[in-house]
């Protein structure tokens, strides 16, 4: 089953005529990923990697069905085009664009609210249940199909467990990336409560960082349910350079949030396993299963 | 992008917040032609460093004649200053601020800001502010006031109202604060900031508001939307060697230890300094190659690496990915190592994307380094080369 995409999983890409859009959905292509066209104000009509692109989304979407979409839209116009998709109902759409304006993605999660959509991201390496659907930019070479559920702040990292976990045997149910920007679309907790409904995915690893609040809101979250499957994370950060700063209200607003060891403390009274450090993700999520 | 008190306090004037008369200088001189066009003869004359903590630092200086004002200037400037905020090694103070002297019968504190757990935009008070409201909210977080808003702007005045209550705000200064909160969050989104505080926001005794102290942080990736804040940027509060990579897609930090890092992506990056730390390692600087680096930006910046003399040893850990390739980055290092006359061990672990090739690069390009398996053995050899019984 996994969760997000999957077999039934068809994905049009908006801004798939450009170099990054192009070279990333030949990709996910010939990783078998169905992809059903794409999205390109301007050049609606044309062919573009053997499928049709169209002008907008709506209109996309009501030709092909697609109900996927994965954006490849430069910063200026990326908010746009998340908003472009919500509104056409979407219900799941990754948004790969990096240094999007923090103002805008207030603007877009102000429309996500209430929506169809599952947004993830922006600057995601994307979703991706392994063998069966790649909405993303992810390397793949280490994920097998598995029962391990991840969710993740970092697409580096996430290469990092993916490739251990399948070397333990466990192998993916689906892998999903939030994003590291500081206003995004789902967060860790609506990927739990996902993962938590799978009857694929056995285990969680979630993957955090220093910074931000989804750590905590994850612990709030597991606190309040009984967590029927073991959660495993890594807070990576507690030896990190020492930020600069200036004034005093990002401080003021987390009330003391963002320190590693105040995430690992979250957590762990929440009854997540931490794993040590990023080499033995796979290894502590292996003990949480057998005990 | 942070701004200077005088920057920000310039951009404020245009959204009608209340401030004292002032004006920036760069000599001692200016700051006394700026004290002779100010009205009353008390005034401060204030360090422009981008760091909070500047008044219990000395930076800030309260002052009664002109004179004063020229004196004051001419210690400041030039001067290191070291606040709770700037780290040991302080900020060069280039420019005073000077302003007429506000007597203050309250400080409030106010601030708008981009509220990460709810995505929103949120207003922020507190009834007292001031230097210390750090460590006073860390005890009781329930002293700060907070209002999430929505994207488009500020809310009706009744709400503004009710908000300038509940900081204390009552009377005439109720409607004052609720217009000085409408300005503020316009501030915010015409200039796509990231944080604006008020810090303290002065009740005086003729119950006026003024704003004594303004930090204004405006968001990089938004700066294509504002040409106008293009000589805003102050180079010289920057690290040299950061900006360089900055200009070069990756994001550096100079740190004091001796192991070189080159790592691609934050997280990566932050998880081998955990565990280079854990085994008693200390890195010469964080390294995160962003996707976008080209191999001659990572030639760069391990160039920057390089010229670093406490630097004994380097630990490249890169798993490659679908945007950013062990082989350019490979690549980068074969460059800068090429026309660098450096001798220095190198530990290379490559995984992901493209891993083998990137090790026939680098033995293409003559570099003799020691291939680790995975990312706990190169740290591990990475922290024993630097002992120094290796040496």
């Amino acid at each position: 089953m996994a969760i997000l995409v999957g077999p039934e999983t068809s994905v049009i890409c908006q801004g798939m005529t450009g170099r990054a859009g192009s070279y990333h959905i030949e990709r996910a292509m010939a990783y078998g990923t169905k992809v059903v066209g794409g999205v390109r104000p301007g050049k609606g009509g044309l062919q573009h990697l053997d499928v049709p692109v169209f002008d907008t989304v709506t209109e996309a979407v009501s030709q092909t069905g697609a109900n996927a979409s994965i954006i490849f839209v430069p910063p200026e116009n990326a908010a746009a085009a998340m908003i472009e998709a919500i509104e056409a109902e979407v219900p799941v759409v990754v948004c790969v664009t990096e240094r999007v304006p923090v103002l805008d993605m207030v603007r877009v999660r102000d429309a996500l609210e209430g929506s169809k959509t599952k947004l993830a991201g922006p600057n995601s390496q994307g979703i991706l249940t392994p063998k069966v659907c790649k909405l993303g930019v992810m390397a793949t070479a280490h994920e097998r199909p598995g029962s391990i559920g991840i969710v993740s702040r970092s697409a580096t990292l996430t290469s990092e467990v993916v490739a251990q976990t399948s070397a333990s045997g466990l192998g993916q149910s689906t892998t999903v990336g939030i994003g590291g920007d500081p206003v995004h679309g789902v967060g860790f907790v609506e990927c739990l409560e996902m993962f938590m409904e799978d009857p694929d995915t056995e285990g969680i690893i979630l993957i955090g960082e220093i910074g931000g609040v989804d750590e905590e809101m994850a612990a709030d979250y597991l606190k309040s349910v009984k967590a029927s499957k073991p959660v495993v994370a890594l807070v990576a950060g507690r030896h990190a350079p020492p930020e600069r700063r200036m004034g005093h209200a990002g401080t003021l607003t987390l009330f003391g949030r963002a320190d590693a060891n105040q995430k690992i403390k979250a957590l762990r009274s929440a009854g997540v396993q931490i794993a040590p450090n990023s080499h033995q993700v796979a290894e502590t999520m292996r003990q949480s299963l057998s005990t | 992008m942070n701004l200077h008190e005088y920057q920000a306090k310039d951009l404020l004037a245009g959204f009608g917040i209340p401030l004292p008369v002032g004006d920036v200088a760069q000599s001692s001189s200016a700051a006394q032609n700026v004290a002779r066009r100010l009205p009353g003869e008390r005034y401060v004359v204030k360090a422009q460093v981008h760091a909070g903590g500047r008044g219990r630092a000395g930076g800030v200086r309260i002052v009664t004649s002109v004179a004063e004002v020229r004196q004051a200037a001419e210690e400041l400037l030039g001067q290191t200053l070291v606040t709770d905020q700037t780290g040991p090694e302080g900020r060069t103070v280039r420019a005073v601020y000077v302003e007429e002297a506000i007597d203050s019968e309250r400080d409030i504190y106010v601030a708008v800001l981009v509220d990460r757990e709810s995505g929103k935009l949120a207003l922020l008070g507190a009834r007292q502010g001031g230097e210390d409201i750090e460590e006073r909210t860390a005890e009781k977080p329930a002293t700060v006031q907070t209002f999430l808003l929505k994207p488009d702007g500020a809310p009706a005045k009744g709400t503004l109202d009710a908000f300038a209550k509940k900081i204390g705000l009552t009377g005439r200064l109720t409607a004052k604060a609720a217009t000085l909160f409408e300005g503020l969050i316009s501030a915010f989104l015409k200039n796509d900031a990231s944080l604006i505080e008020i810090n303290p926001l002065a009740v005086t005794a003729g119950n006026e508001l003024v704003a004594l102290d303004v930090k204004m942080v405006i968001d990089d990736n938004a700066l294509f939307r504002h040409p106008e804040m293009k000589n805003f940027q102050d180079r010289d509060e920057l690290d040299p060697v950061e900006l360089k990579a900055q200009e070069n897609e990756i994001n550096f930090v100079r740190m004091d230890g001796n192991i070189g890092v080159v790592v691609n992506g934050a997280g990566l990056a932050l998880a081998t300094h955990d565990m280079l730390s854990d085994l008693g390692g200390v890195p010469a600087n964080f390294m995160d190659i962003r996707t976008t680096a080209t191999s001659l930006d990572i030639a760069a910046g391990f160039d920057l690496l390089l010229s670093n003399p406490n630097v004994s040893a380097v630990l490249v850990n890169v798993h490659g990915g679908g945007m950013q390739r062990c082989d350019t980055i490979a690549e980068g290092i074969g460059i800068s190592m090429k026309r660098n006359d450096r001798l220095v061990p190198i530990v290379v672990r490559f995984a992901g994307n493209n891993a083998d090739y990137g090790h026939t690069l680098l033995r293409n390009y003559g570099i003799s380094y020691t291939v680790a398996q995975d990312m706990g053995d190169a740290v591990e050899r990475a922290v024993t080369l630097v002992r120094p019984e290796a040496a």
